[in-house]
């Protein structure tokens, strides 16, 4: 029998993850993976099955009427994704409270503090202004498209945050092909960018959609090739699956994260860095800079549309830090052993809290990059570097994950990344500018 | 030649916010957001906003205001209406019986209080001034304007207390006078009457 990259991925597989939990070689699967549920069902009300309780009672109610098993699958799906509306939703809430916040205590202010205990309103508060603020659609626009872009932009968020394993029992879709659905339905956010900027028949969305665009095309490259290292190494693109793969401690304590290894904590550098200008967030925010171009694409929106575009911007960075924390930072496994009791999602969603915050005390510090800086930074530093874990992927792969492969994979690494940045630093923050006409 | 660690900058920089971050929660100085409607930051002395009128002791009686009109000419945007209040053969009682500042004219540049020469009016440290009657909200009448030497004393205590020194050596110096004028003219009235009585025993 061929053996397949699987078969020897398996076999290769370290002592410390168990042979059990790689993934299955992907002949004439399902499309959908079977619930983890379904195989273990404990009690409703543990704390572990929390998240997935709403679902669950559905189906079981469903059942119980005699609903045929279809309509009770759909339902059921119906109601995790709910589910995941409703979380994310409040999240969104409170992440745009959090951020005023940390920024103001950044700045040594306080920070909105009037609306309800703390400013713990202030979030109802935005939504009712903006919900009563005009609904303005300028003269010159293509009406549908000016309508339709804020949705098409809320949307792929919504949909990327389904594939997600949120703990180990809750993956509200838990497709077999996760991470390309992930990366698909993120580039339509790039469509719907686009269709603000040209619907609103104005010069400022325009020209801003067009930044949006370049940006976003040229981070995808490098944040789906720093992806594939983690793909190279666990085999599967589920991303169930990479998180189990991820579970266990090398030495007794330290995570067998995907970031703790020599090419996973550069890949993992690059996607965040990646992650970041995905999500339009400072220091990579010219979509929407107000010094150039007003606010990009979101300059002819007003009232709700406008709330929309920051809907799905903060949804998309929930989104894009989830699959950072999935992809290098072991998702919903523990950061060290004997703390089996706390729910998984706890820790999911702890290491998303923590991401999220690196994301705010980076905007409260870095000015916005110009946008030659972005495209070279891009072009000629990410990708070489995001090609380089490729190789060192495989190596770290095949060496066997022990001491040689650090010994081989940390200087195949660091050298480059060393020589890189020495030739960066000299040429982007030693240039003086020359000013043809004010240095005479 | 120093060789810096590439990437060491940012990190430099996240220090910098981070510190900031952590040390806005417990360091008082950092802290310097005085929340407005409870609390308020104290004025300085320099501060002028709009002009009120000074008043000893009694708010009627006592008002240093002789309605002279010189604000009233002196004012540039002209926001001062003065009316002087007479008994009723028309003589004048030296004291205004109509004195209104237009604010929403008045330009806060202060000559009227240059320029009076009764340390009447004085610029007010007062900033709330907003309403929402824009016609009789903005004309401040006599009961609005006039405040006490105390007052004024607290708003401006070096001002206020030269003045005070000067206003009470004057009334001082007048009292003398008075006394003196008395003096003389009680010294005069006896000599007139010695002069009378010589007169009088010499007819």
């Amino acid at each position: 029998m061929k053996k397949t990259f699987l078969d020897r991925h398996r076999a290769g597989c370290p002592d410390h993850v168990a042979r059990a939990s790689c993934p299955p070689p992907n002949q004439n699967q399902a499309f959908i993976l079977p619930l983890a549920a379904a195989t273990a069902e404990p009690s409703l009300f543990s704390p572990e099955f929390l998240p997935r309780l709403p679902q669950r009672l559905v189906e079981m109610i469903l059942t119980n009427f005699g609903v045929p098993d279809w309509l009770v699958t759909i339902a059921g799906f119906l109601v995790a994704a709910g589910t995941v509306v409703a979380v994310f939703l409040s999240a969104f809430a409170l992440l745009s409270l959090i951020e005023r916040k940390t920024l103001a205590r950044a700045q040594n202010r306080i920070g909105p503090n009037r609306a309800g205990w703390f400013g713990i309103l202030q979030p109802v508060a935005d939504g009712i202004k903006m919900l009563t603020k005009e609904d303005i659609v300028p003269a010159k626009a293509e009406k549908f498209l000016h309508l339709l872009a804020p949705i098409l932009i809320v949307v792929p968020a919504i949909l990327a945050l389904g594939v997600i394993p949120y703990g180990r029992e809750w993956t509200p879709v838990p497709l077999e092909l996760g991470l390309v659905f992930f990366f698909a339905v993120g580039s339509l956010t790039e469509l719907s960018v686009f269709m603000a900027g040209w619907a609103s028949g104005s010069k400022f969305p325009m020209l801003g959609a067009m930044r949006a665009i370049s940006q976003m095309v040229s981070y995808e490259l490098p944040l789906i090739i720093s992806a594939l290292g983690v793909i190279m190494v666990s085999g599967t693109l589920s991303l169930p699956h990479i998180v189990d793969l991820q579970g266990g401690f090398q030495l007794g304590f330290i995570p067998s994260w995907n970031i703790f290894t020599p090419w996973g904590l550069f890949a993992g550098l690059l996607f965040y860095i990646c992650s970041i200008a995905e999500a339009n967030r400072c220091p990579f925010d010219l979509p929407e800079g107000e010094s150039e171009i007003v606010a990009g694409h979101m300059t002819e929106y007003s009232g709700f549309k406008y709330a929309l575009f920051f809907m799905g911007e903060y949804l998309g960075l929930l989104a894009i830090a989830g699959l950072f924390v999935t992809l290098f930072l072991g998702g919903w496994q523990a950061p060290l052993p004997g703390l089996g009791f706390v729910p998984t999602w706890f820790w999911f969603f702890g290491k998303l809290a923590l991401v999220i915050f690196s994301y705010l005390w980076i905007r409260a510090t870095y000015p916005r990059v110009r946008i030659d800086q972005l495209m070279r930074f891009a072009w000629l530093c990410m990708i070489p570097m995001a090609l380089l874990t490729l190789p060192a992927a495989g190596i770290w792969h095949f060496t066997g994950r022990g001491l040689l492969s650090w010994v081989v994979v940390l200087p195949l690494m660091l050298v480059p990344w060393v020589i890189v940045a020495v030739i960066f630093n000299r040429r982007l923050a030693t240039t003086t500018r020359t000013y043809r006409f004010a240095d005479t | 030649m120093k060789i810096k660690l590439p990437g060491l900058g940012l990190l430099e920089g996240l220090a910098v916010t981070g510190k900031n971050m952590v040390q806005s929660f417990y360091k008082k100085e950092r802290m310097t957001t005085v929340q407005y409607p409870e609390e308020r930051a104290p004025i300085s002395p320099n501060f002028r906003n709009f002009p009120f009128l000074v008043y000893d002791k009694d708010p009627q009686a006592g008002l240093r205001c002789t309605a002279c009109s010189i604000c009233e000419k002196e004012c540039p945007p002209q926001c001062i209406y003065i009316v002087l209040e007479r008994d009723e053969n028309g003589k004048s009682l030296k004291r205004p019986k109509v004195f209104d500042i237009d604010i929403s004219v008045c330009m806060n540049c202060g000559i009227c209080a240059e320029v009076c020469p009764f340390d009447s009016i004085y610029m007010d440290g007062e900033y709330e001034m907003s309403t929402d009657d824009r016609f009789g909200g903005l004309l401040l009448g006599l009961d609005r304007l006039s405040k006490s030497a105390e007052y004024h004393m607290k708003l401006r205590p070096e001002q206020a207390s030269e003045v005070m020194a000067r206003r009470k050596a004057d009334e001082e110096k007048k009292a003398a006078a008075a006394a003196a004028k008395a003096a003389k003219a009680k010294a005069d009235a006896e000599a007139k009457k010695a002069a009378e009585q010589e007169k009088g025993g010499e007819a």
